[in-house]
């Protein structure tokens, strides 16, 4: 390995160790605006009381530079590598894994990786296939976007795959999406972000999911076929009265995200993956040359 | 919808039986962190808990902490885990021990609802996630039992001003988190008619 790709792998690692403790305790701005316009649409005094006591407890996390959420979750991380940065994957991955770890080490953070099987604790959030790395290849670029999305097993645990057949239709879809957020209830930690993926394959439609969870908050899917049901089912949600913590209210979801991809004409999954009201996630560009700019959302 | 402040553990289970659900309560004196594998060890393996559990407070917690000494432990940050998958222990943690108030986030499935009226037991919603404002509302960690099970030990922690906490099941055969449900399923079929 030459000298600067060693520089490089060290400028990555640093970036993960920064970004995951930083998703963890600074939430970003179009979550805690989503937040503050829940608490003005909330009426019921249960609901009430917990939106108050959400935006108390950013307020906190922000004073003491504490973590919002004890859990530090599943260490997720989106990747957009430029075919020319001099980096390899495999290179990131390790900077990713040895990142997360001196993050965990270091603050300390509390470590949730268990083994599948035995559940003992593989220590420093990291172990077999963990960190979470997804990945995306951009043509003709140079650089490497990173985003540490920790993930809480409350919310991941509210996750839903159903392989309708065609003849359901979008209606299907609707009715499935409204009985799983029915069905999670107060577990998820609501109000939080619904992310939905339609189409593609069974492990694909999950993967979409997870995808929509993690873009800022509000934004809305470029097709607009799309972006009209994300409305619809945005409000078809919050019509449900299972509101803040399932305690009822006005407000259930901040949010519904939709990714779709095309599918195979007698396929029709579509998986639902739940994102908490504290929707942390955090990004980083780094440049060819190793400089680390922070904040650089994608 | 009345507040309460209450002091645990308790002694008089009277005290209990005045909260309601959806009354507000703020907790005092001691909290006994449990999790998952705190309860598999007592249920599942048979093993007895080390305290006495008696009138306590239960909180589904494991915390992030940092080791200052053997069983000494400072507070890093201590937050609150989703109660459903523990329902299973409720019966037991009342009738053999003789807890009196389990508090988590999300609440507790119906089957909750029957052992905490028969046992005199409440489950209290806390807000999930609102591990800061929590931690602050940790005074000190006293003791830890099955250090192995790190971080889901059995931890006694001192509180002052906890909550804001809200009666999810009382013990009188009350369920929020049943009422939400039975209103949205009817919902649902109201918004099912809508587009199809």
């Amino acid at each position: 390995m030459s000298t600067t790709a060693v520089g490089l792998e060290e400028a990555v690692v640093e970036a993960a160790a920064h970004l995951y403790v930083w998703a963890l305790k600074d939430i970003p701005r179009d979550l805690r605006d989503a937040l503050a316009a829940a608490c003005e649409r909330e009426t019921s005094v249960a609901g009430i009381r917990v939106l108050e006591t959400i935006r108390r407890n950013v307020v906190i996390a922000d004073e003491q530079e504490n973590l919002v959420c004890q859990d530090t979750g599943i260490a997720v991380y989106y990747c957009r590598v430029g075919e020319r940065f001099p980096l390899h994957p495999a290179g990131i991955y390790r900077a990713l894994k040895a990142g997360t770890e001196q993050a965990t080490v270091g603050h300390p953070l509390r470590s949730n990786t268990v083994h599948a099987l035995t559940r003992e604790n593989t220590g420093a959030n990291v172990g077999y296939r963990v960190p979470i790395v997804h990945w995306d290849f951009v043509p003709d670029w140079d650089g490497l976007d990173v985003k540490c999305v920790p993930k809480g097993s409350g919310s991941e645990n509210m996750s839903f795959l159903k392989m309708l057949v065609p003849a359901d239709g979008v209606n299907g879809i609707k009715r499935f999406v409204l009985e799983s957020i029915v069905g999670a209830g107060g577990k998820p930690c609501p109000p939080g972000i619904v992310g939905v993926g339609i189409g593609g394959s069974a492990d694909y439609a999950m993967h979409l999911a997870k995808e929509a969870i993690a873009r800022p908050v509000g934004t809305r899917n470029p097709d607009p076929l799309v972006a009209r049901l994300e409305n619809e089912l945005y409000g078809l949600l919050n019509e449900t009265g299972i509101g803040p913590m399932g305690l009822g209210g006005d407000v259930t979801v901040l949010q519904c995200h939709i990714e779709h991809a095309d599918t195979h004409m007698t396929l029709n999954p579509v998986a639902v993956n739940y994102q908490c009201w504290a929707a942390r996630r955090a990004s980083a560009h780094i440049g060819a040359d190793g400089a680390v700019e922070l904040d650089r959302e994608f | 919808m009345a507040t309460h402040e209450l002091t645990f553990p308790i002694s008089d289970p009277a005290e209990i039986l005045k909260l309601h659900a959806g009354d507000e309560v703020v907790v005092q004196g001691h909290v006994i962190g449990i999790r998952d594998r705190t309860q598999i060890r007592i249920f599942d393996h048979g093993v007895e808990p080390p305290i006495d559990l008696s009138g306590a407070f239960l909180l589904h917690t494991a915390p992030n902490v940092r080791k200052l000494g053997p069983g000494r432990y400072e507070k890093l940050c201590i937050g609150t885990t989703t109660s459903a998958r523990m329902v299973r222990f409720t019966e037991g943690l009342g009738e053999r021990y003789g807890v009196r108030a389990i508090c988590g986030k999300g609440g507790f499935p119906d089957e909750a609802i029957e052992p905490m009226q028969r046992l005199g037991m409440v489950y209290m919603a806390i807000v999930g996630g609102a591990a800061a404002l929590e931690t602050t509302q940790i005074e000190e960690i006293e003791h830890v039992a099955w250090e192995d099970l790190m971080p889901e030990c059995l931890w006694t922690f001192r509180v002052n001003d906890f909550g804001p906490l809200t009666v999810g099941i009382d013990a009188h055969g009350n369920s929020l988190y049943h009422d939400v449900q039975e209103r949205a399923n009817t919902k649902l079929e109201e918004l099912y008619a809508r587009f199809q």
